[in-house]
């Protein structure tokens, strides 16, 4: 009981006195971890370059500033690549996670203990890993350039698609389902006609959401060397060709906010 | 028998196409088959390099049968216990700061000047990658786990306030008005009208953003910025591939327990 | 027509929601299942098409064991059955017409269905039958755009155009207004005698049922307690199955109703 008698009064508290130490306890453990890991980061830094940043940093702006306009000539493959890489990684990892949202749905899963681990485990693995590190790992594989990105962004892509897919799936008004069940037809036919049309929406929905993530992801999969205009950022800042960076940066952020803007306007339109 | 019905029978029927205007679908169509087909065709595949690849591809899937934690454990260490650290610094930070952020931005709780500035933030936020920050960062600061903290936590800022921002927007109007119709002052209303009701999704978007944070902390080290990820990169170049996979599994499993502790904690708020 | 012997379904939990029902239905005949939520009506309806897996006990269709036969054979038999749901359960998504063609689906393959290309007598039926339920011009609308009285008419051509010998009716006014209510329960009975179909409806509108079934079975905790016509329904017989309560006033309403409606 959170009320106490306090010299004859009672007195009203939010918690006991055994709940308010625990979360006192925890607080300080919180803040302890706190304290340790911004020791842990202020030992690896080296302070002197950081008073000195302010500098540093205007030293940069002056030096990017103005961008150097006529290098987007240069830029025109590049961009186009790198929508590419977005656009075909965003469509092979679509046509691989259907099947695998499928086989981890509890409600279409062929088997609960064998197979749907399975497809969670592949969820779960290419879902954890950023696009970044399967490109350099694909780069190892199969060598650098436009393929290795479209590569990883689809095996990146993979596991985020068929887990909100299969989340959907598991949301579907089972009625529907039950209904086309009655009328004898097959397993596939059911499929066809009583679950897809409910996770259409959803699917795009998806689609399009990953597209816009993708296209965020391929402007930087170049600096490890898997195509696309982080190609020439990474050259560009090799050399400190600083206006040719700052003119990059301006294309990617377009890039986003296009890209951004286009997935909401097709995302209105589906629901 | 209606002549609707007569008008009808005999009759092909066909599913009504999802764009009603025949030019539109069918310019449709006919765009998305080019530029398939452009898109294909400027990808050059060096097929035979793909070929030689399958061979380490399968090097690679097999040193995740056999993973080798052991002959760089001290890099390995080193390089998780930094990623979590960041992890850990970042999403506290990012997290103390979003939540100021997220009120200044949710319109039914701040004045318009505030809602343009706080948004404008979070703009600036989401439309830079965390990538492209630690680029600038380690320009500025120098090498080292300082970058990839500021930028774990500058790219929280933008997720969480936007998100938490839209939450407050869409709370119950009534609960609030009715702590507001008691008389309290501003801080007092958010203290009782909107915390309680934004906190399970605050929390649990919180426990989202640290396992985001966690995953993007792996690959901040390609670029110097601290982490697991330079010991990652240094494997790959040298095709170490066990110690590549051993990473991969740490990280994998610390994914996996996050998220499940995400999914206890969120459980237990709501 | 319809037997069923010994029907038992247990479930995980341990609820005996079937306790060996034995039911036989004539050819054409219209029937009401009564009782309390929970008595077993929705699971006695599922367990005859199988939607739901009867524990023991055997359900025939004209002469065909159901209960025994592998999921192809099982296929088959259902085209049948057509069945009406509560909810509607019309795939919302999809239009008026691929909801009312698709009762056709255990007739036609799989790529077929799939690219809509339905044989032109099927066609033809789903359009006379659309026109039979007053809703032709709605062919092309997608379900979620109509109003649960239309949907629910849609469900009822769905299971029609499955050329049933058996219509099995699950609550099909349990979320309709009493006007649609009776226009819905009309509608069926009259379909059923005018293609001479058995029917199950399980109902919890006592008055409704009364007013359109040539027999009522009453269902409680998972026995029959009741088999007879309409009239025989007392107040001491609806106590046996629903429990203690005034069961003058239902009774005494259907028939106050009914004069109204001779008089308008």
């Amino acid at each position: 009981m959170p009320v106490s008698e306090r010299n004859g009064t009672k007195v009203w508290q939010r918690r006991t006195g055994r709940e308010s130490l625990f979360h006192w306890v925890l607080w300080l453990i919180g803040v302890a971890v706190f304290a340790y890991c911004w020791q842990q980061i202020s030992n690896a830094t080296t302070w002197f370059f950081v008073w000195d940043a302010p500098r540093i940093a205007g030293d940069i702006w002056t030096r990017a500033t103005p961008p150097k306009w006529e290098y987007i000539t240069q830029l025109g493959k590049p961009i186009w690549d790198t929508l590419n890489i977005a656009t075909l990684g965003t469509i092979i990892s679509l046509v691989l996670a259907v099947p695998v949202a499928f086989l981890a749905a509890r409600n279409t899963t062929p088997s609960r203990f064998i197979i749907r681990p399975l497809a969670l485990l592949i969820i779960v693995s290419t879902r954890s890993i950023n696009s970044l590190i399967w490109a350099l790992l694909l780069i190892a594989i199969i060598g650098p350039g436009v393929f290795a990105g479209v590569v990883a962004i689809a095996i990146r892509s993979v596991g985020f698609c068929a887990k909100l897919l299969y989340e959907a799936i598991e949301e579907i008004d089972e009625t529907q389902v039950e209904a086309i069940t009655a009328t004898g037809a097959s397993r596939w036919q059911v499929m066809a006609y009583g679950i897809v049309p409910q996770i259409m929406p959803a699917f795009a929905g998806i689609a399009v959401f990953r597209w816009d993530i993708n296209i965020r992801e391929s402007t930087v999969l170049g600096l490890v060397g898997a195509g696309g205009i982080g190609l020439q950022l990474s050259a560009s800042l090799n050399v400190l060709a600083w206006p040719q960076v700052a003119l990059i940066l301006l294309v990617i952020l377009a890039a986003v906010v296009i890209s951004e803007w286009v997935s909401a306007k097709v995302r209105g339109a589906i629901i | 028998m209606s002549s609707e019905l007569q008008a009808l029978i005999g009759k092909n029927w066909k599913k009504p196409p999802f764009i009603q205007r025949p030019w539109l679908r069918w310019a449709f169509i006919l765009g998305f088959v080019v530029y398939l087909i452009a898109a294909f065709l400027t990808i050059d595949v060096n097929w035979s390099r793909v070929y030689e690849g399958l061979e380490r591809g399968k090097q690679f899937v097999l040193a995740f049968t056999s993973p080798d934690f052991t002959s760089r454990s001290g890099d390995i260490w080193e390089g998780m216990l930094e990623s979590i650290i960041m992890t850990v610094a970042a999403s506290v930070v990012g997290i103390g700061i979003s939540i100021p952020i997220a009120l200044g931005a949710a319109r039914n709780v701040a004045p318009l000047p505030v809602y343009l500035i706080c948004r404008g933030i979070i703009a600036v936020s989401r439309a830079l990658q965390e990538i492209i920050v630690a680029i600038l960062l380690v320009a500025i600061f120098g090498f080292g786990p300082l970058a990839g903290f500021l930028t774990l936590s500058f790219a929280t800022i933008g997720f969480l306030s936007k998100l938490l921002a839209e939450d407050i927007e869409s709370m119950d109007k009534v609960q609030a008005e009715a702590i507001r119709a008691s008389g309290a002052r501003w801080t007092q209303w958010i203290n009782y009208g909107v915390q309680p009701q934004v906190m399970p999704r605050l929390i649990g978007l919180s426990m989202y953003r640290i396992d985001i944070n966690f995953r993007e902390s792996a690959i901040l080290g390609l670029v110097g910025a601290g982490g697991i990820g330079a010991t990652l990169n240094t494997a790959f170049d040298r095709y170490e591939y066990d110690t590549a996979a051993a990473i991969l599994i740490m990280i994998i499993v610390i994914v996996m327990a996050l998220e499940y502790l995400s999914g206890v904690i969120r459980a237990r708020v709501q | 027509m319809l037997r069923l012997e010994k029907l038992v379904k247990t479930y995980k939990t341990g609820d005996q929601a079937l306790k060996a029902v034995d039911l036989e239905i004539p050819e054409g005949q219209v029937l009401a299942l009564i009782g309390p939520s929970g008595a077993g009506k929705s699971t006695l309806i599922r367990c005859i098409n199988r939607l739901v897996e009867p524990t023991s006990g055997n359900v025939y269709l004209a002469g065909t064991e159901l209960t025994g036969l592998s999921s192809g054979a099982l296929r088959k038999e259902r085209r049948r059955m057509g069945m009406i749901f509560q909810e509607y359960a019309l795939v919302e998504r999809l239009t008026v017409m691929e909801n009312v063609l698709s009762g056709r689906l255990g007739y036609v393959g799989f790529w077929r269905s799939f690219t809509r290309r339905y044989p032109q007598s099927d066609v033809d039926e789903a359009f006379r039958l659309l026109d039979r339920v007053g809703l032709l011009a709605m062919a092309d609308k997608r379900a979620d755009e109509l109003s649960g009285g239309q949907r629910q008419r849609v469900g009822i051509c769905r299971a029609l155009i499955q050329n049933p010998a058996l219509l099995l009716v699950d609550e099909p006014t349990a979320s309709l207004d009493p006007k649609t209510s009776r226009q819905i329960m009309r509608l069926v009975c009259e379909l059923c005698q005018e293609r001479g179909l058995a029917a199950i409806i399980n109902i919890h509108d006592v008055a409704l049922a009364q007013m359109f079934v040539q027999r009522v079975i009453g269902l409680r905790f998972g026995a029959v307690e009741f088999d007879g016509p309409p009239e025989a329904l007392t107040p001491d017989v609806l106590t046996t199955i629903y429990g203690e309560e005034d069961w003058e006033a239902t009774i005494a309403k259907v028939e106050d109703e009914e004069e109204i409606e001779v008089a308008e």
